[in-house]
């Protein structure tokens, strides 16, 4: 065999763990959930299912008949959407602090990557959960968002929202307040790998180009925008993928597929679920890609 | 004479010039003290956001009813108490829980890493037919989620039948859910929890890596396996210890794997979310606050090994992600 023969064989042997994963599972039971979407699942005893075909059925019942779907899955993208340009605004401002130096920048770099660690959505539901036992039920959007921020992040929003209303301020502007306030502690804790990432990225920008600037008579704001920013960008489109995969893979669109699967047995409607909802969220990062790379610069 | 006269102007003149450079010089330090106050703000303010439900939690944890009831105390309990821990250290199921779940999660991390290495190494240095179409399928792997395929992975394992070769034998598959077995051929063939972000951060970091070396070892007579385990792994410590942090902390804390796979063990996260209830069924704790003392407990419980290790490994960890070249 010729040197290059030789070398695509050995990529190939390389690589041989991860095309035997990608074919069993990830082809071939997206295949299957295609299969599933169209059939009705029944689980045998001895351990095999049965499939009943009932054509398009299951995709009806998801966007017109289902109860809950549309409004999940339209409830959850919108906070989504809204989060991706405040998380990345956010941890490239936090990274571009931390790159500075100061005393005690070890520990805030640490602090900063506490909410990575201590993600567990386990907690987060353990706490939610005796926040709701505690307050006898949920009655409207803007009372949940405030137990469940007061448990997790030590605000008091009832004591401020009885303030701001006390002083006659309206109800709309209050709950838009409430919600403002909530979403700090969302967005910070779910910049933590950003902020690594744009850290990273930070550092890796020679020294020599900021000295440059500063000779030839640069202010600081020139220098953000003309230089770190430009540097910065091939970052910001990795970081907006991730962003996105992350606070989908947390949103409430999981919850209700994960139900409709295992608590109500009904996989074919639950495949159709998911089948919408990644074309969705597949949509969402393609445009936001294919936007975003037009303006990122690429060193040559 | 004029000379004293043309010498005090110049003093004067340089006295002025002097006062400029100090007027400049004073403003640009209250532009700095400015700057410094502004971000001590920012940075506490946002500690305080980070670290106030964790400190609230673990100071719930210590607490007895009385206390968590009485309104002169804010985070320092009047009675300490390790009554909370007791309850939910035996609720748990500890010790047993948590070394289980830091095996299973020692157990994944190792597998993945060395997993996402490979295959890493094998997209980055070699150049096959299809190798940037495959690299895109790994970071579809990536960005679709797991949660589409849900329903068939339950499927597929329940019954799991690799190449129809149990079907021969038994007449019908295994059973696999419930073991670790799952998750570990997941984590084998490189579809684990993330491992699609571990192939790209290892991708990334052995392209950054001169090629004169592994020429080198060529021109030496090492073959691509030896090159590999003795050259470029021993080089690729800091994307190495990045990929073991992020494995860890990720299946440690994962909920969806655990509970779609492993749902009758007894992984600390799973058992974390139905403490609650447990409490409250079990012991009849009839009020919820003194069920959340519980709850706060067993999520301090939870926590501490992560804290641990985060605290051991974190200044590792940050230089690593540096030098792990995810950047360029």
């Amino acid at each position: 065999m010729t040197l290059e023969g030789r070398q695509k064989a050995t990529g190939l042997i390389f690589i041989a763990p991860w095309v035997i994963g990608f074919i069993t599972f990830f082809a071939y039971d997206f295949v299957q959930t295609i299969i599933f979407s169209f059939n009705k699942l029944s689980i045998k005893s001895s351990g095999g299912y049965t499939l009943q075909y009932i054509g398009i059925s299951n995709f009806d019942n998801a966007l017109h008949q289902s109860a809950d779907y549309v409004e999940t899955l339209t409830n959850s993208m919108g906070p989504i959407l809204i989060d991706i340009p405040l998380i990345i605004f956010f941890s490239l401002f936090i990274a571009v602090l931390l790159n500075r130096k100061f005393k005690g920048r070890a520990l805030m770099r640490a602090l900063f990557f506490l909410p990575v660690i201590m993600a567990c959505p386990a907690i987060t539901e353990a706490i939610s959960d005796n926040m709701q036992n505690l307050l006898g039920g949920i009655s409207n959007a803007a009372a949940a968002e405030a137990s469940s921020t007061q448990t997790t992040s030590g605000l008091d929003i009832q004591a401020i929202t009885m303030v701001l209303t006390d002083y006659g301020i309206p109800d709309q502007i209050v709950t838009y307040l409430v919600d403002a306030v909530s979403r700090i502690y969302e967005i910070v804790r779910n910049s933590g790998v950003q902020i690594i990432v744009f850290l990273a990225a930070l550092q890796a920008i020679p020294g020599s180009m900021y000295e440059v600037a500063e000779i030839e008579g640069a202010t600081k704001y020139e220098t953000f925008w003309k230089i770190t920013f430009p540097l910065v960008s091939p970052l910001i489109l990795t970081n907006v993928i991730y962003t996105i995969v992350d606070l989908y893979s947390q949103s409430d669109v999981i919850t209700l597929e994960q139900t409709t699967a295992f608590s109500q047995m009904n996989f074919g409607l639950s495949a159709a679920m998911c089948l919408i909802s990644s074309l969705v969220i597949c949509m969402i990062i393609g445009l936001c890609g294919y936007f975003i790379s037009r303006k990122v610069f690429y060193q040559a | 004479m004029n000379t004293p006269c043309i010498a005090r102007i110049q003093v004067s003149r340089n006295n002025t010039e002097k006062t400029k450079m100090q007027r400049l010089k004073t403003r640009r330090t209250i532009g700095k003290v400015l700057t410094s106050i502004f971000i001590a703000i920012i940075m506490i303010g946002l500690s305080y956001v980070i670290l106030s439900p964790l400190i609230g939690i673990v100071s719930n944890s210590f607490m007895t009813i009385n206390d968590y009831y009485n309104p002169v105390v804010y985070l320092i309990p009047i009675h300490p108490t390790m009554d909370n821990f007791t309850t939910a250290w035996e609720q748990l199921s500890c010790p047993a829980s948590i070394l289980y779940t830091l095996v299973y999660s020692a157990v994944i991390m190792l597998i993945q890493t060395f997993i996402c290495s490979f295959v890493g190494y094998g997209f980055a240095r070699f150049k096959f037919p299809g190798c940037n179409v495959l690299f895109a399928l790994v970071i579809l792997t990536f960005v679709v989620p797991v949660q589409t395929f849900m329903v068939p992975l339950y499927m597929q394992f329940r019954d799991f039948d690799f190449l129809g070769i149990f079907h021969l034998f038994t007449g019908g598959g295994i059973d696999l859910l419930n073991t670790p077995v799952p998750i570990i051929l997941l984590s084998l063939t490189g579809s684990g929890l993330r491992s699609g972000l571990f192939i790209y951060i290892f991708r990334q970091f052995f392209r950054g890596l001169p090629q004169e070396i592994e020429s080198a070892a060529f021109i030496d007579g090492a073959g691509p396996l030896y090159t590999f385990f003795v050259i470029m792994l021993p080089n690729a410590g800091s994307a190495i210890i990045t990929v073991l942090l992020f494995s860890f902390v990720w299946q440690y804390n994962d909920v969806f794997y655990a509970s779609l796979f492993m749902n009758s063990s007894n992984l600390l996260p799973l058992q974390i979310s139905t403490l609650s209830s447990k409490v409250s069924d079990v012991l009849s704790i009839k009020d919820p606050n003194q069920a959340a003392l519980y709850v706060h407990a067993g999520i301090t419980l939870t926590i501490i090994p992560l804290i641990v290790i985060y605290l051991c490994l974190q200044r590792h960890f940050m230089e690593s992600v540096d030098r792990s070249g995810i950047v360029g």
